[in-house]
């Protein structure tokens, strides 16, 4: 099954996909890395074929950007696997794959004999794996990314001082992510494990799981000392309330702040940007910042015992602020980062893949669309590997490898 | 667990440099699998380039260096050593361990390893097919190379904050470094993908990780819609994440219930969703025909949130998620830290207890997966100080007790 060829990290591994928007990620990542991925969708087409928004407004099922993002690289068979006949079929391509990949409520494959207990003995270097709420042993309530954040910890965490504002959904289905990236390295160490021992396995990933490993503070405060952290704006939920790191830039751009600054390097550097951009008059944390050539470095500690250094620590802060007010949030974040201050402009997503440091990087990937007759930027790779590059083909439409059905039979 | 249970990675040695989450966390999945991590410290500055050793929360009553609940959790089941890389003689130990290790990890600043003499064109020199996984925010290449980066800055350029947030309102962005664990996840992957290769093929290399090109990809619907329509999600009414907009759903969002700071989240999929849920919630603007179909929801979704409020106000959520959920109606109530870990059975095999040498036991995070044949496995916190140098330097390197003593007292381990 396994044939090896340098180029491309998964190439030669087989992995049947069946579409889900819940595993569909884990399919790309390998897709991506080489692996040919086959994704089983029903006859009519997965349903994310049908969800907004589309190319060009224009509705249609080979339209969907959500199926066009998640599904780079993969080739599509549609197989309807009520009926014996693509049953069937589809019994015969599990027996060519080394890795599954499912999101099937529990016990709907079982019922029509298409689950990992019918293969693991006929094919035995399979890796199945399972994406499902809370285990193959549990219930299937009815679950989407957003009910699965706020069931599994993040939504508890995000939000806004204001705790009359509801809690916040992060966007971008990272309920379903977060499962995904637990199931791809685990399907690797299996992968890994298989090249020794030449045996297969079943992977049980939770969705729920997945986001509760994956809430950082929210857990840790609570596993060490049973502290229940707060939702606070644009910033860590935390027991205690802390200090804004958020501002509003000259252009109206919101701004991270970072690591406040906290030595004298830093204090100097703030000062003579102030002085270059001549507005020392105007900026009231000016005359402060000079006492900061007095710390080495302020420690958090010394912020309650040494008033001095509360004050300076505080002026630091306030100057950023006042830059943020003279300036646009993009000069801010080189300006201070140039100045050896981390910090972040905050971008949406389209603003990000057009930055020239990720422009440069060739983060933006421009992927043909022979069937349009055009070009468009996707994200790029999430890494990059010296020697087997990250590359990827437009999403498939439907059926289109349907042809491969019958190098089976 | 016994010992015969299989490990996936248990001929796997990693010679680990990294800390804080982004790289720590990437390395508790590969030694949860079984993989032998051995995590590299300074011992002049105790290890504290990791922000997170020795600070609080801490485990149980114990308190200083070892007692950090954050740096035991994301380095449960690593061993550790000291090396004063200032030293001509850590260094050579330092070489001794790439050679018998299969891959290196860091996540230090872009060009911290070069000038410690360990970039990767060095470590090619000491093992050919050397895995070595480097990750940062901004990466190893590019105009911001120098720039520096954490979880919440990573997550603010990559559109993650933006992404995440109410309409007229700042960016709420990510309560916790969501791009940390993140970052670990694809550092992870990235290990197993190039010690996979070799194994296949014979051929080492290195993967530059920028973190916030990983957090670039995970949103990549709204950035399609910007590339292909030219629709950028700086517009009015957006962001709103509570919302869905792929695919449209009506209502979506989180809404206040009975007693103090107590949500639900619900999620309408389609006509018939709702027509069960104006059936449930029972009064007469529920059963307001206007409402039965998508369109006039998503129209006047302001005014349906807010009369869907006025009901949810008065509900228990815990109650009210059953019966949605029991009526087919995606819904869950919004938890608390202690709800999901103490009182949610369906996560119970999340915590897992360890041994820590000198803060006792405690509780951890393990893995949310499970592996038929080669479970993971999480016993031993995180490891003190130079806890493993006699058994690194004496048993894996071949140092004599003695020899390993002069090192520790000279201050090079």
């Amino acid at each position: 099954m396994t044939t090896t060829s340098p180029n491309s990290v998964l190439s030669g591994y087989r992995v049947i996909e069946l579409a889900s928007e819940r595993c569909a990620l884990a399919g790309k990542l390998m897709a991506d890395m080489g692996a040919e991925v086959i994704v089983v969708e029903p006859p009519e087409g997965c349903k994310t074929r049908l969800w907004e928004p589309f190319a060009d407004d224009v509705t249609d099922p080979e339209n969907s950007l959500h199926w066009w993002h998640y599904n780079t690289s993969k080739k599509s068979v549609a197989l309807d696997l009520d009926t014996d006949t693509d049953a069937q079929q589809f019994r015969s391509l599990i027996m060519t794959a080394d890795v599954v990949i499912e999101a099937e409520p529990p016990g709907r494959l079982e019922a029509l004999a298409l689950d990992w207990e019918q293969f693991r003995e006929i094919n035995s270097e399979l890796i199945w794996t399972s994406v499902t709420h809370h285990g193959r042993d549990g219930t299937d309530p009815p679950a989407t990314d957003l009910t699965l954040l706020a069931e599994g910890g993040p939504a508890w965490s995000c939000g806004y001082d204001d705790h009359e504002i509801p809690p916040v959904r992060g966007g971008g289905n990272q309920a379903f992510h977060t499962a995904c990236h637990y199931a791809v390295p685990s399907i690797l160490a299996a992968l890994m494990w298989r090249e020794d021992s030449g045996r297969g396995q079943l992977i049980d990933v939770s969705l729920l799981n997945s986001s509760n490993a994956t809430t950082e503070f929210a857990t840790l405060w609570w596993l060490n000392g049973e502290r229940q952290v707060e939702r606070q704006t644009g910033r860590h939920a935390l027991p205690t309330m802390t200090e804004w790191t958020q501002i509003q830039c000259a252009d109206g751009r919101w701004f991270n702040t970072g690591v406040p600054p906290r030595n004298k390097r830093e204090f100097q550097a703030l000062r003579s940007w102030i002085e270059q951009l001549d507005l020392t008059k105007e900026c009231p944390a000016y005359e402060i910042l000079k006492l900061g050539d007095q710390f080495e470095r302020i420690g958090l500690l010394e912020l309650d015992e040494d008033p001095l250094a509360g004050e300076v620590f505080q002026a630091g802060r306030d100057a950023i602020e006042f830059l943020g007010q003279h300036l646009k949030a993009y000069d801010l974040f080189v300006g201070l980062q140039q100045r050896g201050m981390a910090c972040g402009i905050v971008y949406s997503p389209d603003e990000m893949i057009e930055d020239p440091h990720f422009v440069e990087r060739g983060f933006p990937q421009e992927i043909l669309y022979e069937t349009r007759n055009a070009s468009h930027i996707h994200p790029g790779a999430p890494y990059r590997f010296s020697k087997t590059p990250w590359s990827t083909t437009r999403a498939p439409q439907l059926g289109e490898h349907q042809a491969l059905l019958e190098d089976l039979a | 667990m016994t010992d015969q249970t299989p490990q996936a990675l248990n001929k796997v040695r990693i010679c680990d440099f990294t800390g804080q989450l982004a790289g720590a966390g990437a390395t508790k999945i590969l030694a949860a699998f079984g993989a032998e991590v051995i995590r590299v410290e300074d011992p002049v500055h105790r290890g504290k380039w990791d922000i997170l050793r020795g600070v609080p929360p801490w485990v149980g009553d114990a308190r200083g260096l070892e007692a950090g609940g954050a740096f035991n959790n994301h380095n449960a089941g690593k061993l550790g050593v000291t090396l004063n890389l200032r030293d001509v003689r850590a260094k050579e130990l330092l070489r001794e361990l790439v050679a018998v290790s299969d891959a290196v990890t860091e996540n230090f600043a872009a060009g911290v390893m070069e000038r410690l003499g360990f970039g990767y064109e060095d470590l090619r020199q000491i093992r050919e097919d050397i895995v070595y996984v480097s990750n940062n925010g901004f990466g190893a290449t590019g105009p911001y190379t120098s720039f520096k980066s954490w979880g919440p800055i990573a997550q603010a350029v990559s559109g993650l904050t933006y992404t995440s947030g109410l309409p007229d309102l700042p960016p709420a962005g990510w309560g916790y470094s969501f791009m940390d664990h993140t970052g670990g996840y694809y550092m992870a992957t990235a290990v197993l993908m190039a010690l996979l290769h070799r194994r296949r093929t014979g051929e080492g290399q290195w993967v530059d990780l920028a973190c916030i090109e990983a957090a670039g990809t995970l949103n990549g619907v709204a950035t399609l819609d910007a590339t292909v329509n030219q629709r950028s999600m700086r517009r009015q009414g957006m962001p709103n994440s509570n919302r869905s907009q792929s695919p449209r759903m009506a209502p979506h969002g989180i809404w206040p219930t009975e007693g103090h700071d107590n949500w639900i989240a619900i999620a309408v999929r389609d006509d018939r969703e709702w027509k069960i849920l104006s059936e449930i919630i029972g009064e007469t603007w529920s059963r307001d025909d206007r409402w039965t179909r998508l369109e006039t929801r998503l129209h006047d979704e302001d005014e349906l949130e807010r009369l869907l409020t006025t009901w949810t106000v008065n509900q228990n959520r815990h109650e009210l998620a059953q019966e949605l959920i029991d009526a087919g109606v995606p819904a869950a109530p919004v938890l608390k830290p202690q709800e999901r870990i103490e009182f949610d059975q369906r996560t119970s095999e999340l915590w897992v207890t360890v041994e820590h040498t000198e803060a006792g036991q405690s509780k951890v995070e393990g893995l949310p997966v499970r592996m038929s044949e080669t479970p993971w496995s999480i016993t031993r916190g995180a490891a003190c100080l130079g806890e493993h140098n006699q058994y690194v330097f004496g048993e894996i390197l071949g140092l004599g007790n003695a020899e390993i003593e002069t090192l520790a007292e000279e201050g090079v381990i």
